[in-house]
C-alpha cells in the first residue's frame, strides 16, 4: 500500500532509474525498500513528510565516521570478531576447499547494507570476491575510498549504490543466483517488507548458498537495552537509529525464510558487553542474535552438504 | 626498597602513557573527517607490503621466518630489512664468538617451529643443566636444575650462529633487503584522512620507498623505530660494562653448568661453550672493566679465576650467621637444597677476545602505535645478569605471530591496534615482573653492606631449600 509513496521517494532519494523500478513491480512484488538502517530511517521519515534535509546531512557526515575504531560505529567494528568468524566457519564447513592463507577463495559474497565496508573489508581479506551494496552513496563513497588504498581488496571488494531489489532485478536468467553466500548483518531489523528480501536472498543465491543474517531480538530486554541503554543512555549508537517494532524475533525470522526456501541451520545469541567494548557468544538469543540458513535445492529441497552436515 | 619504588614508577608511566597518547590523538583526528576524493598520494608506485621487519638481527630474523611460515599468512607480502650484509655460515668458524645467548627451552621451541634449530644443533650450540649463582660476600648459594640433570635446563649459543641458521630459514615466503638501511619512517594518521596514504611508509638510503600496513621495529636498543615515534623509554644506565672473552678451561670437564657469582662490583658469569671452552661475561665498573682490558692475557686469566675463587669479601660475621641459618634450614628440610660445587679454573683466553660495552636497561613505555610493534631490544633491554634478553624477544616473537596469525584468519588489517594492544599487555605482563627482578637482583649484589648481605644471605638459601620456589622460578625463565 506504501508502494507509490516508496517509488517516489527512491525517485527523489537515490535517482534511481525508474525502469527498474517499474520492472520489479510488474512482475508482482511490491516496491518497497530493501536498505542499510541509515536510508531507511530517511525513508521512514520521509513518507511521514518530506525529506528532511536535516537527516541527510546527518547521514553524510555519519558516513565519515564509519572507520572511527573508536568512533560511533565501534560495536559494529568490534562485532566483526564474531561474525567474521561466524560466516568463515559455516562457509569453510559447507564448502571443504582449503586455501591456506584466503580461506574464503573463490567464493562469491554479497554483502547488503555493508555501509563503510566494515565487514566487507576483511571478507575479501579472507579470499573472497565480495559485492558489497548499499543505498546510501555516501556509505559507497567512503568505503570504496577506504579499500581503494589496498591492492589486497581493490580487485576483490567491490561496492555499488543499489538496494537488493534492483540487483535481484538485474540477476535474470543465467545471472540469477551466482551468490555463495548473501551477508545482512545488522540490516534486517531496519527494513519494511522483510518478505520481499527475503525472496530476494533466495533469488541471487546459488541453490545450497548460505545466508546470514545478524540483527536484534523483538523481547522487552532488547527494548531496554537496545534502545534505553544503548541509544539514549549510553550512546554506543546514534539515537534513532532503531525502530523496536522492526525488530523480529528469530521463530519469526525462521518462519519467513522457510517459506521463501531458505532453511535455517543455526541461530547464536550474541551479547555486547559495554564496558570492554567486546561481543561474546551467548545461549540467549533474548537481544542479539546471528542466523545462518542455506537456499534449499530446487529438485530435492535438500542440498548434498546439508545433509552432510546433518548427519555430523 | 629503592627497586621497588622504581619498578613501581615504571608500571605508572607505562599506565599514563598508554592513556593519554594514543586516545587523544585519536580524538583529534576524528575531526578531520573523511572527504570523498580520488585516490591520494603514490599509492600505486610504491609496493605496498603486508609486514615490514626493519632489524634482520636474531629477533627480526625469527620473526620474519615465524611470520613466513604461518599458514594463516601464507600468501602476505613480509620484507626484512637489514642495513648489514647476508651472514652465510657455510662452515663454523674454529674460534668461539664471544657474543653468546642462553636460549630456554621455550625459545628453543620457537626456533625449531622455524626449522632453525635443526641448523643450529648441526653447527654449534652447548646445553647446561644446571646453574649456579652464589654470593662472593658469603658462602650463599643456589642452584637451578632440572630433576636429575636429566633434561637441558637451556642452551649457550653463539648469536652469529643463531642467525646464520634463521638465515637459513629466510627464503620460503619472505623477502629480505641486506644493506638496506632505513633514513625515513612515515607514521600514518590513526584515521584514515583523504589524499593520505594510511600506510606506513620506510624511506630507504637508496632512495626507494616502501610501504606498509604494519612495520615491526626490531632494531635494537637504541630503535629508530622507537625513537621516531616518540614513545617514551624508562631506561637508567648501570654504570656498568660488561667484559666477554672466550675462556680455555684448564682441563675439559663435562662443562654442563652456568656458574655465576655476585661480586660487589657486579656479577661475574662463565657459560659452557664446549668441554673445554666456556665463555666470559663480567658485568663491572667502567674503569675496572677499563683496567681488565688492558691487563696481559696471564693476569686477566688470575683476575677471573680469583673472582670466581676468592674469599676475601667474606667476613666472619656473616659468615656463622649464614651457617646458623643454612643448619637451621637442614634441620626442618634435611634433603632440600645441594652442595656447593666449584668452577672449572680457567687456563687460557681465546687470543683477541676480550671485548668490553656498557650496560644498563631499558624499558619502551608503550610496544605498539597504530601500524607499528616494538619488538625484542628495540622494547626492552635488559642486564645480561639472568641471561634473559633474547629469550625475552624470542617471546616477542611467539606471542605476535600467534595474534598475527589469527587476526589474519579472522580477516583483519594486520596494522590494526585492536590486536597490536593484546600483544601489548601480553608481554608486558610478562616482561616487566622479569625485569623487575633482573634489575631488584643486580641492586641487591651490588653492595656489601652487611645487613643486606646478610638478608640476601638467607633470601637465597631459604630460596635453595624451596623446591616449589626455585621450579616457579625455572618455569618463568624457561618460557
Amino acid at each position: 500500500m506504501y508502494s507509490d509513496k516508496f517509488c517516489r521517494l527512491a525517485f527523489r532519494l537515490l535517482g534511481r532509474k525508474p525502469v527498474a523500478v517499474f520492472g520489479l513491480t510488474r512482475r508482482g512484488f511490491g516496491w518497497t525498500a530493501v536498505c542499510t538502517q541509515r536510508t531507511l530511517r530517511l525513508v521512514r521519515s520521509a513518507s511521514q513528510a518530506s525529506v528532511d534535509p536535516e537527516e541527510v546531512r546527518r547521514f553524510r557526515s555519519l558516513a565519515s565516521k564509519w572507520w572511527d575504531e573508536q568512533g560511533e560505529f565501534a560495536a559494529l567494528h568490534a562485532m566483526n570478531d564474531l561474525r567474521v568468524p561466524f560466516i568463515r566457519d559455516n562457509l569453510l564447513n559447507v564448502h571443504t576447499r582449503r586455501h591456506p592463507g584466503k580461506p574464503l577463495a573463490g567464493l562469491k559474497i554479497l554483502d547488503v547494507g555493508c555501509g563503510g565496508g566494515l565487514l566487507a573489508e576483511p571478507l575479501g581479506r579472507l579470499g573472497a570476491s565480495v559485492l558489497a551494496i548499499d543505498p546510501v552513496e555516501n556509505s559507497i563513497g567512503t568505503a570504496q575510498l577506504h579499500s581503494s588504498y589496498d591492492p589486497e581488496l581493490r580487485d576483490r571488494v567491490r561496492y555499488r549504490a543499489c538496494t537488493l531489489e534492483e540487483l535481484s532485478a538485474e540477476e535474470e536468467g543465467e545471472r540469477a543466483g551466482h551468490f555463495d553466500a548473501v551477508v545482512a548483518s545488522e540490516v534486517v531489523e531496519h527494513l519494511a517488507d522483510l518478505e520481499t528480501f527475503a525472496f530476494c536472498c533466495g533469488h541471487v543465491l546459488k541453490p545450497g548458498g548460505s545466508l546470514f543474517i545478524t540483527t536484534i531480538n523483538k523481547t522487552n530486554l532488547s527494548y531496554v537495552l537496545g534502545i534505553i541503554v544503548a541509544e539514549q543512555l549510553l550512546r554506543i549508537v546514534p539515537r534513532g537509529t532503531h525502530d523496536w517494532e522492526k525488530f523480529i524475533s528469530p521463530v519469526e525470522l525462521e518462519r519467513l525464510l522457510e517459506s521463501n526456501g531458505l532453511s535455517v541451520r543455526s541461530i547464536q545469541g550474541m551479547l555486547y558487553n559495554p564496558v570492554s567494548g567486546a561481543w561474546s557468544w551467548s545461549d540467549s538469543t533474548a537481544i542479539n542474535y546471528a542466523l545462518h540458513a542455506l537456499r534449499v535445492s530446487d529438485d530435492d529441497g535438500r542440498p548434498e552438504e546439508e545433509e552432510k552436515e546433518c548427519r555430523s | 626498597m629503592h627497586t621497588l619504588t622504581k619498578s613501581a614508577l615504571v608500571l605508572n608511566g607505562l599506565g599514563q602513557c598508554f592513556t593519554g597518547g594514543k586516545h587523544l590523538c585519536a580524538v583529534k583526528i576524528t575531526s578531520r573527517g573523511l572527504v570523498r576524493a580520488v585516490r591520494g598520494g603514490n599509492s600505486d608506485k610504491d609496493e605496498v607490503y603486508d609486514v615490514v621487519i626493519s632489524g634482520g638481527g636474531m629477533v627480526g630474523s625469527a620473526m620474519a621466518c615465524s611470520l613466513g611460515m604461518d599458514p594463516n599468512l601464507a600468501g602476505k607480502k613480509i620484507l626484512l630489512l637489514e642495513a648489514g650484509n647476508k651472514k652465510v655460515m657455510d662452515k663454523v668458524p674454529d674460534i668461539y664468538s664471544t657474543r653468546v645467548s642462553s636460549i630456554s627451552p621455550g625459545s628453543a621451541t620457537l626456533l625449531s617451529s622455524i626449522g632453525a634449530w635443526e641448523h643450529i644443533t648441526k653447527m654449534r650450540y652447548k646445553p647446561y643443566k644446571k646453574m649456579q649463582v652464589w654470593d662472593a660476600c658469603s658462602d650463599a648459594l643456589i642452584t637451578f636444575d632440572k630433576e636429575n640433570l636429566q633434561d637441558e635446563m637451556a642452551y649457550i649459543v653463539e648469536n652469529d650462529v643463531v642467525v646464520a641458521a634463521l638465515t637459513k630459514q629466510l627464503d620460503r615466503n619472505v623477502q629480505v633487503k641486506y644493506r638496506s638501511k632505513v633514513v625515513e619512517y612515515t607514521w600514518p594518521m590513526p584515521q584514515q584522512a583523504a589524499e593520505s596514504i594510511p600506510w606506513v611508509q620506510v624511506t630507504l638510503a637508496s632512495g626507494d620507498t616502501v610501504q606498509t600496513k604494519l612495520l615491526l621495529g626490531a632494531d635494537g636498543p637504541n630503535s629508530m623505530v622507537r625513537q621516531g615515534l616518540g614513545i617514551p623509554t624508562v631506561k637508567w644506565n648501570y654504570d656498568q660494562s660488561a667484559v666477554v672473552a672466550v675462556l680455555h678451561l684448564s682441563e675439559p670437564t663435562e662443562n654442563n653448568v652456568a656458574w655465576q657469582r655476585f661480586l660487589p662490583t657486579g656479577p661475574i658469569a662463565m657459560l659452557p661453550l664446549s668441554d673445554t671452552v666456556s665463555s666470559l661475561v663480567w658485568s663491572t665498573s667502567h674503569q675496572l672493566a677499563e683496567e681488565l682490558l688492558q691487563l696481559d692475557d696471564e693476569s686477566f686469566v688470575d683476575a677471573i679465576n680469583s673472582a670466581f675463587w676468592s674469599n676475601e669479601n667474606q667476613s666472619e660475621l656473616i659468615e656463622t650467621a649464614g651457617s646458623l641459618f643454612r643448619s637451621a634450614l637442614s634441620v626442618i628440610m634435611p634433603s632440600a637444597g645441594s652442595p656447593r660445587q666449584l668452577p672449572p679454573s680457567v687456563a687460557a683466553i681465546g687470543p683477541k677476545t676480550r671485548v668490553m660495552f656498557p650496560l644498563g636497561m631499558g624499558h619502551a613505555s608503550e610496544y605498539v602505535r597504530h601500524r607499528v610493534a616494538l619488538i625484542g631490544d628495540a622494547a626492552h633491554r635488559v642486564h645480561p645478569l639472568a641471561g634473559q634478553g633474547a629469550n625475552l624477544g624470542f617471546g616477542d616473537v611467539t606471542c605476535l605471530t600467534q595474534l598475527l596469525s589469527q587476526a589474519a584468519f579472522n580477516g583483519r588489517d594486520l596494522g590494526a591496534i585492536q590486536h597490536l594492544l593484546e600483544y601489548e599487555t601480553e608481554r608486558q605482563r610478562h616482561n616487566l615482573p622479569m625485569m623487575a627482578a633482573i634489575d631488584l637482583m643486580k641492586r641487591l649484589y651490588s653492595t656489601n653492606v652487611a645487613p643486606v648481605v646478610l638478608l640476601r644471605t638467607f633470601g637465597l638459601q631459604a630460596t635453595n631449600m624451596l623446591p616449589a620456589i626455585k621450579e616457579t622460578i625455572m618455569g618463568f625463565a624457561s618460557k
